[in-house]
């Protein structure tokens, strides 16, 4: 049988802490060959992150252990290797590029010398080392490769330095690439590009990619197969389309079931009452305009999804309406009041009737509070809502309302998951009984099998209480059965508005288009002809 | 990654952290040492130094410069005798009372301050905070012995004089610090949180961030103490700080200098009981740090500690 | 980074005038300057003739614009003892201080440096935890202790060096290494944590996926980054061995600035203490400055 470029063997690896052994990966098996695109689908705490780092090393021992299996590069157990081979084998033949470009690149070194220094390592000298990386840097698609390689990390955009990365990475022209969620930092339309030369790199090369993701869809758009992990486990292993189609495991039914995007279009709003009139906010930090004249309504009862990249404003515009900030110019109305020149007791009252889910639970509750008292900290500041007396009761009820036993409320954060941590957020916010919760970003930090659960949350207590939602979101397919109407956002504009349907069907702005064909799909048949409709309009832009 | 529901021992979460804590100094014998010593000498000179002040003042000047070791003698004595004949092992015990309350008084004195100056210039308008930041350039611009001695040429080295001094020198430390981690914690969510459902500058401040910079100010004054204890120290050895008949290890020192060659015994007990002290608090303090930064956290956390 | 340094000089200079006026202030705290620049004998009309002279009965505007003027002019008065200009003695003085500082520190520095780096690198290891050991021992001594004890083993007991004074390279070997052992203690302390913070960092992992060796991770990629909190303790630390100079200088008979500020104080040679408190104030700001522009060189998230 011909050995495999890379061969994973019931590898096990534990993790030693106070609160005794973790096991991170129990039992993993794989294989790559050469040309081939595999990635590993699993969620966060699956062990997909450790199975890849033990490939190059990369696991802190202490307090990690790798315990038992081998790793075969080409017939050769890694684990056996003297260190000097095995540090050799690295960036030379076996190369990885990570998840958040920023923290992985060295701040203080400009990245030219960075990139040169791969190549150094290995043995080239300084001259050809210098005219590599600038046909590396050109390669990834960094336009004015001179000037690039001499400016620092911090000085280019996330997309940018993703691409560096890749360069750093292919320059030894290694036989396996891996990449660590290569894309979750970075905007859709950026996110469709990165893949897109990851692909056309792998396809030319002939290099074998290892692509770790938690993405359904970026499977689908780029890998021939795809194993799935969960709990250090190799739950199901086949190629993309088996796995998709016919998925066997329980795990991945849940999994592609969960992928968002297949829900039915809502059918809109009939009510003809704004409750709040947005008109013409405009906000600037310095120089840099972050809204121009930004204006929408939201009516009573409906759910508005205001999707933008980074940069869009779609979070300054949430921080303007809460006053977390404050606008340039523009106003407001609430309840015939604008919002916005309230006096501090006036605007004391009105916060009651707007609150706001933020992104991140773990960091949006503050870690030393417990459940008790992150949910009645409302009351605390606004005492004339509910007696003293009533709170206990008043926080059980919520938790029940939002799907949590009551007994966690002398629980402490740290002691919760994600997604039970994102329902306490959600009961805070309804603590005041607001008409309005604003959402910013409230599911993107949450695995995906969690996010289909708070959203089907959000959906049962608009109904329940009645609430109208501002919900923000990077990515349209989220918000696809969800939102009544949607606002696609850039560069502090707004480009298009419109009903849920319209917006997804018939998008009439090019930016949408773009945007629309940028999310991945996690059905392989459907995402190839996305990604061909791409190309044609690309080739066609070009 | 889904959590198990509420357990029995979850519940008893207070109890929990406490022995976690007591397990992690456990495993680190060094710093399990410096507490227990700081605990003894605590009680050395809150009880012992009272116990022993009789003894510690009544001269005897047949036992004048009385070497140490000598176990014929009174167990009092093993340490020796200074030169007026008073055992240095009651003295050391004095001199402990003045030496630690002085360095308690002035590090319980500039924490607060400094803190609280801290937090308003991390928290409120640009004009205060670059006001106080300005002043506590200047005193920092100065070594800190170097400005106590000025002062306390110019005013009266009484006790009140010497804390105030020693306080006010150390306050930009507590100030520099409670100030970077405000700045740092306000832009955090759960502030965000709060003020969107109304809290008042106030509340933010005292209920949510003050809670998180304790620990951080808490290892700097551990620190800060021994720092504050070697100041004094200084200043008494140099003539300007406590003058007798208070007594402080650092005076002890001073007062054993004349007779190095002879009566090496007086400057060295009272200089060792220093170092041992200075040395537990570092030692502490840096358990402390490694303990309360979740990152280095697991170091402490693991069992048997194997090479890199 | 132009525009940062002209940031910089202008707090720098007007945390200095903030000294210098409450400097001001603190001398007539005292209620009666001429007490504290006169011997504490002088009679009465000599103390009234002192502050006709040096206008200390005129109001307080005009006394604060002629003190500044004179500062300006670095003219502090006459040293009593020295029968000369206050600001000659404290810039002799000055000299053999900044000799014996700037020796020092670079010990500590460079050593601190490297030490700190390899035991942060093999963490938990033999070497780190003799380190760590040593460094807070040393960190916790106090150094007037360890002068006269080292004096005691050394000058007298083996009689290898001198115990005071200047002049020959033996002089040097026993001030140095007594200053050196606190702020060496502390630094190296601070190296190695921010080591230890930075070697977690993904950058380093990044490093390694490269295939670059151990010394470079340590020395090139980790140390620049770890170097950015060592740098501004380094500087606290420069500012505070004035104080362990005091000590020093001293207990060593070394004619520094630091031994003249104890010797005027207890002569109540005021004239020099002024001056050795501006002059001290100005060199510490000016190193603050210089630190400063040393953080933006090793950060070009600063610069650019």
């Amino acid at each position: 049988m011909a050995e495999h470029l890379l061969e994973i063997k019931d590898l096990a690896v534990v993790f030693h802490t106070i609160a005794g052994q973790v096991q991170a990966v129990n039992g993993v098996n794989l294989h790559l060959d050469k040309g081939e695109v595999l990635a590993i689908l699993g969620e966060s705490g699956s062990g997909k992150s450790v199975t890849a780092s033990a490939v190059l090393n990369l696991i802190d021992m202490p307090p990690g252990e790798i315990t038992a299996g081998e790793i075969r590069f080409k017939g050769e157990n890694l684990f056996d290797m003297p260190p000097a081979r095995r540090r050799d084998i690295n960036g030379k033949n076996i190369a990885m590029i990570f998840q958040d470009p920023l923290s992985y690149l060295n701040p203080v070194y400009r990245i030219g010398w960075q990139i040169e220094e791969a190549l150094k390592v290995h043995g080239a000298k300084e001259k050809e080392a210098r005219l590599e990386t600038l046909r590396l840097l050109e390669k990834v698609g960094i336009t004015e490769p001179i000037s690039a390689a001499r400016k620092y990390p911090h000085q280019f955009s996330g997309g940018q330095r993703q691409r560096v990365m890749i360069a750093m990475a292919l320059a030894l022209r290694p036989d396996i690439l891996i990449a660590d969620e290569p894309t979750t930092a970075l905007d859709v339309t950026v996110q469709a590009q990165i893949l897109d030369l990851l692909v056309n790199l792998q396809k030319e090369t002939g290099m074998a990619l290892l692509i770790i993701t938690h993405d359904l869809g970026v499977v689908a758009e780029v890998a021939n197969r795809v194993i799935v992990m969960q709990n250090g486990k190799v739950i199901e292993a086949g190629s993309v389309r088996d796995i998709y189609f016919k998925p066997s495991h329980k795990y991945t039914k849940q999994l592609i079931k969960a992928a968002p995007g297949k829900g039915k279009f809502s059918l809109g709003i009939s009510s003809s009452n704004p409750l709040l009139s947005v008109s013409k906010i405009s906000k600037n930090y310095g120089v840099f305009r972050a809204l121009k004249d930004i204006s929408f309504d939201l009516m009573e009862g409906e759910t508005v999804a205001i999707v933008g990249e980074s940069g869009s404003g779609k979070s300054t515009t949430a921080k303007i309406l809460l006053r977390l900030e404050n606008a340039n110019s523009g106003s407001v109305f609430y309840q015939n009041q604008d919002i916005l020149t309230l006096s501090d007791q006036d605007l004391l009252k009105k916060r009651r009737d707007i609150q706001m889910v933020f992104q991140d639970p773990s960091q949006s509750l503050n870690p030393r509070m417990t459940v008790l008292q992150l949910i009645s900290e409302a009351w605390v500041i606004h005492p004339d809502v509910l007696p003293k007396n009533k709170w206990l009761r008043r926080v059980e009820d919520l938790l029940e309302q939002v799907g949590l036993e009551k007994e966690y409320v002398r629980r402490f954060p740290h002691q919760l998951s994600g997604g039970q941590l994102q329902r306490i957020a959600i009961a805070r916010a309804l603590a005041l009984e607001p008409k309005i919760i604003i959402c910013d970003e409230a599911v993107s930090a949450l695995d995906v099998s969690v996010q289909a659960q708070v959203i089907s949350l959000l959906k049962k207590l608009k109904k329940d209480l009645g609430l109208s939602y501002i919900f923000i979101a990077h990515d349209l397919p989220v918000v696809r059965d969800f939102a009544d109407r949607v606002i696609v956002m850039k560069e502090g504009q707004i480009i298009e508005t419109g009903l849920a349907k319209d917006i997804f069907l018939k998008p009439q702005k090019k930016y949408t288009q773009e945007l629309l064909l940028a999310s991945l799909e996690p059905d392989p048949d459907v995402q190839l002809a996305r990604r061909n409709t791409r190309k044609k309009l690309l080739e066609y832009k070009i | 990654m889904a959590k198990s529901p509420p357990t029995a021992k979850d519940n008893n979460t207070r109890r929990f952290v406490f022995n976690a804590w007591l397990l992690m100094l456990a495993r680190d014998r060094f710093a399990l040492f410096a507490a227990i010593f700081l605990l003894v000498l605590v009680g050395v000179a809150l009880v012992g130094s009272f116990a022993l002040e009789d003894v510690a003042t009544k001269q005897n000047l047949r036992g004048r410069n009385a070497p140490p070791f000598d176990f014929n003698k009174d167990w009092i004595f093993w340490l020796g005798g200074d030169a007026l004949g008073r055992p240095l092992l009651a003295r050391i015990f004095l001199a402990s009372r003045n030496t630690l309350m002085i360095a308690a008084s002035a590090v319980s004195f500039s924490l607060i301050i400094g803190c609280f100056l801290g937090l308003i210039a991390g928290y409120t308008s640009k004009f205060f905070s670059h006001l106080i930041l300005r002043v506590a350039d200047v005193i920092m611009s100065f070594p800190s012995l170097l400005l106590a001695v000025i002062i306390l040429y110019m005013l009266p080295p009484s006790v009140i004089n010497i804390v105030v001094v020693l306080a006010i020198t150390r306050i930009p430390i507590y100030l520099r610090t409670a100030r970077a981690e405000v700045l740092e914690i306000r832009e955090r969510m759960f502030i965000q949180a709060a003020t969107v459902m109304g809290a008042s500058n106030k509340r933010i401040i005292f209920r949510h961030i003050l809670p998180i910079i304790i620990p951080t100010m808490v290892t700097i004054a551990t620190l800060d103490f021994a720092f504050v204890m070697l100041a004094e120290s200084s200043l008494s050895f140099l003539g300007i700080g406590i003058q007798p008949p208070e007594i402080t290890w650092g005076l002890m020192v001073a007062q054993g200098r004349p007779y190095l060659t002879t009566a090496w015994w007086l400057s060295f007990w009272p200089g060792l009981a220093i170092i041992l002290t200075t040395l537990s608090l570092n030692l502490l303090s840096n358990w402390l740090r490694v303990v309360l930064d979740p990152q280095q956290r697991w170091r402490m956390e693991i069992g048997d500690q194997k090479n890199g | 980074m132009t525009n940062f340094l002209i940031k910089r000089a202008v707090t720098s200079a007007l945390s200095l005038f903030i000294l210098v006026v409450l400097v001001f202030f603190l001398i007539r705290l005292t209620g009666d300057p001429a007490s504290l620049f006169l011997p504490l004998d002088a009679s009465e009309e000599a103390k009234e003739k002192f502050r006709d002279l040096n206008g200390l009965n005129d109001p307080i505007l005009h006394q604060f614009f002629q003190y500044f003027s004179d500062l300006i002019r670095l003219d502090f008065g006459i040293s009593l003892r020295r029968a000369e200009p206050a600001i000659d003695s404290v810039l002799r003085g000055f000299k053999w201080t900044l000799q014996l500082a700037a020796i020092t520190m670079s010990l500590v520095a460079s050593l601190a440096i490297i030490i700190g780096s390899i035991a942060a690198f093999r963490v938990g290891g033999f070497f780190d935890r003799i380190v760590t050991f040593f460094s807070l021992i040393g960190a916790s001594a106090p150094d007037f202790w360890i002068a006269i004890v080292a004096i005691v083993v050394f000058s007298v007991g083996l009689g290898w060096l001198p115990t005071s004074g200047t002049g020959t390279v033996f002089h040097w070997v026993l001030p140095i290494s007594v200053l050196f052992i606190r702020p060496f203690g502390l630094i190296l302390q601070v190296v190695r944590g921010s080591m230890l913070n930075v070697l977690s960092a993904g950058y380093i992992k990044t490093a390694r996926a490269k295939g670059v060796k151990d010394t470079a991770i340590v020395f090139v990629h980790g140390l620049r980054n770890a170097m950015l909190p060592v740098i501004t303790v380094i500087g606290d630390q420069a500012a505070g061995i004035l104080n362990g100079a005091v000590i020093v200088e001293t207990i060593f008979g070394f004619p520094g600035v630091g031994k003249l500020m104890i010797d005027s104080i207890l002569q109540r040679d005021f004239a020099v203490v002024l001056a050795s408190i501006i002059i001290t104030a100005v060199a510490i700001f000016v190193m603050n400055i210089l630190i400063d522009i040393i953080y933006a060189i090793l950060d070009p998230r600063i610069r650019y």
